[in-house]
């Protein structure tokens, strides 16, 4: 099956940072459907590793097994050092804590402010009446709040209703929350889907320059092929269940990319119609 | 061809349901006959009305500063009964509210009390809570608190359960604990509904509170049902037109508060 993958890596110039993120073997069906077979990926801090695929290959699925918001049926998940197939619920979530998710959706408390929102992401690590909203919490924790505002350009906003902001924005300050929980790995899921050409591409930017800066492993699903070029150092591509593509985005180009795409589907297919 | 005409107008109704209209006219029309409903009657109460309403005016004043106390301690009967009703409701909605319930016992069991409280009556505790507490505002401050349980109880767990869950589930992946959870997203999203719960809620504890009097649980019904039972029906006037400046009164300013906040 790796007869399709093409395995284009050339020397890196450094040597690379060891992996934060190892996933190998993953595989999970939902009922008769084989949606993951054996996946096997890894990321780096300080690197963004772009995942590609059709829709519903499973982009999605692979991200959520990660933190097991989606239980896997096999394979292993390896973040930091640690098997996170084999944590228990309370450990699990404190790993949880220490991932960074971004949606396509920004998820924010409308209601609130964009600082109270931001400081909501230091319930990772603290709790109790001075996470909930920012005149409750202590200055370190608002100073803070305001670094990671400051980081996605906001800082301006901070007690401006979250719902008055557009949707870049709204998507800049989940960011901002995501800073907060001071994440290692940073899983985000189409976080430009909903913006606009000029929003989607500031924000695969940050994105990209947070990763950089803060020396982040960042996993980033995105359908628009000039972001997934631009702001990745490693592309990824899933179809039928494995990864089929595994690009350094240094050399890789367009053609490549939409040729990946113009491949027809296949095993998935037949799968379905056997069980349909 | 056949599949593209248009479908019959109307469905041919099955035997069952047939037989169970038929059931529940009939027991319409049965009810009709037997409350003792009929023309004559109601012609024959015309003046009986009007002699009483005659009676009635021109309003006494002489009794209206104890009627004013009295509304007073009913307004704060319904205030305090309402206050304590919505605090207590709060924590409880939260054990019945689904999703949000630490406990499938708990939540079967909250929901269980919110819907004791909210069924029987508040006449009904306030005659239980006369017997426990004696007479005065004391059992009818209880007798709301109890109502407003079941009835903002019921409300606030519904609001909280139809909050966006993407904020919640946000949070929960960032590994807040359920009291952040609530606090941070639940609460913030449920207020604007929370807030026109508890003005309702004011505005009825206020409706009931008057009633409740008349069972001795304090408050301006006592002043109400002695005037009637002594045929005082000029006195009667006053207090419930004072009854009626309370209510309208306690409903603006409510509409206001709830145009202000939500
Ligand atoms: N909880 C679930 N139960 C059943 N089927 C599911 C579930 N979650 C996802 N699927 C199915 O698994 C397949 C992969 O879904 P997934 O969302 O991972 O795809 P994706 O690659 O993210 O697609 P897209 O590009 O559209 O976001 C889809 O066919 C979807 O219907
Ligand atoms: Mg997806």
């Amino acid at each position: 099956m790796t007869a399709l993958a093409h395995r284009l890596s050339p020397e890196p110039e450094a040597p690379r940072a060891p992996p934060v993120l190892f996933v190998s073997g993953l595989a999970k069906r939902f009922g008769a459907r084989q949606i993951l077979r054996d996946v096997t990926f890894e990321a780096r801090p300080g690197e963004v590793t772009a995942l590609i695929g059709a829709n519903g290959t499973g982009k999605s699925t692979l991200l959520r097994s990660i933190v097991r918001l989606v239980e896997p049926d096999a394979g292993t998940v390896t973040v930091l050092d640690q098997e996170v197939r084999g944590l228990d619920r309370k450990a699990l979530k404190a790993f949880r804590s220490r991932v960074g998710f971004v949606f396509q959706k920004h998820n924010l408390v409308g209601r609130l402010s964009v600082l109270t929102n931001v400081i909501h992401g230091v319930q990772a690590r603290m709790s109790g009446p001075r996470t909930w909203h920012h005149a409750l919490a202590p200055a370190a924790i608002r100073d803070e709040a305001m670094a990671c505002l400051a980081a996605v350009g906001l800082a301006d906003r901070a007690l401006q209703r979250a719902d008055s902001l557009s949707g870049g924005q709204s998507q800049r300050v989940a960011i901002a929350r995501m800073l907060m929980q001071r994440p290692e790995l940073v899983l985000a899921d189409e976080p430009d889907a909903s913006l606009d050409p000029r929003a989607g591409r500031a924000l695969m930017e940050l994105l990209y320059s947070l990763a950089h800066d803060k020396g982040l492993a960042l996993v980033v699903i995105s359908h628009r092929i000039e972001h997934t070029l631009a702001f990745s150092d490693r592309i990824v591509g899933l179809a039928d269940g494995i990864v089929t593509l595994e690009l350094d985005s240094r050399v890789a180009h367009a053609e490549q990319l939409r040729a990946f795409f113009e491949r027809p589907p296949a095993e998935t297919d037949r799968d379905t119609a056997n069980h349909g | 061809m056949a599949e593209t005409s248009a479908p019959a107008r109307w469905e041919r109704p099955n035997a069952l349901a047939f037989t169970m209209l038929v059931v529940v006219l009939a027991f319409i029309l049965w009810s009709f006959s037997s409350v003792g409903l009929s023309w004559e009657r109601m012609v024959r109460g015309i003046p009986a009305l009007g002699s009483m309403l005659e009676r009635m005016f021109p309003p006494d004043l002489e009794r209206l500063p104890r009627i004013l106390e009295q509304l007073l301690v009913t307004f704060q009967m319904a205030l305090v009964g309402c206050i304590l009703g919505l605090i207590l409701a709060f924590p409880i909605a939260v054990l019945a509210a689904e999703g949000l319930s630490p406990h499938p016992v708990l939540k079967h069991a909250s929901r269980a009390l919110i819907a004791l409280f909210r069924t029987v009556p508040d006449l009904v505790w306030a005659l239980l809570f006369v017997i426990a507490v004696g007479l005065g505002p004391a059992a009818g401050v209880m007798a709301i608190m109890v109502d407003k349980i079941g009835f903002a109880g019921r409300f606030f767990a519904e609001a909280m359960e139809e909050a966006d869950k993407g904020p919640q589930e946000a949070l929960s992946t960032i590994g807040a604990t359920r009291t952040g959870l609530i606090f941070s997203a639940v609460v913030p999203l449920a207020l604007p509904s929370f807030v026109a719960t508890s003005l309702f809620s004011l505005e009825k504890a206020v409706r009931g509170s008057v009633i409740l009097g008349l069972v001795g649980a304090g408050g301006i019904g006592v002043e109400l049902k002695v005037a009637f039972d002594l045929f005082d029906y000029d006195t009667a006037c006053t207090i419930i037109l004072a009854i009626f400046a309370l209510v309208i009164a306690v409903e603006q300013v409510s509409n206001v508060i709830r145009k202000r906040l939500i």
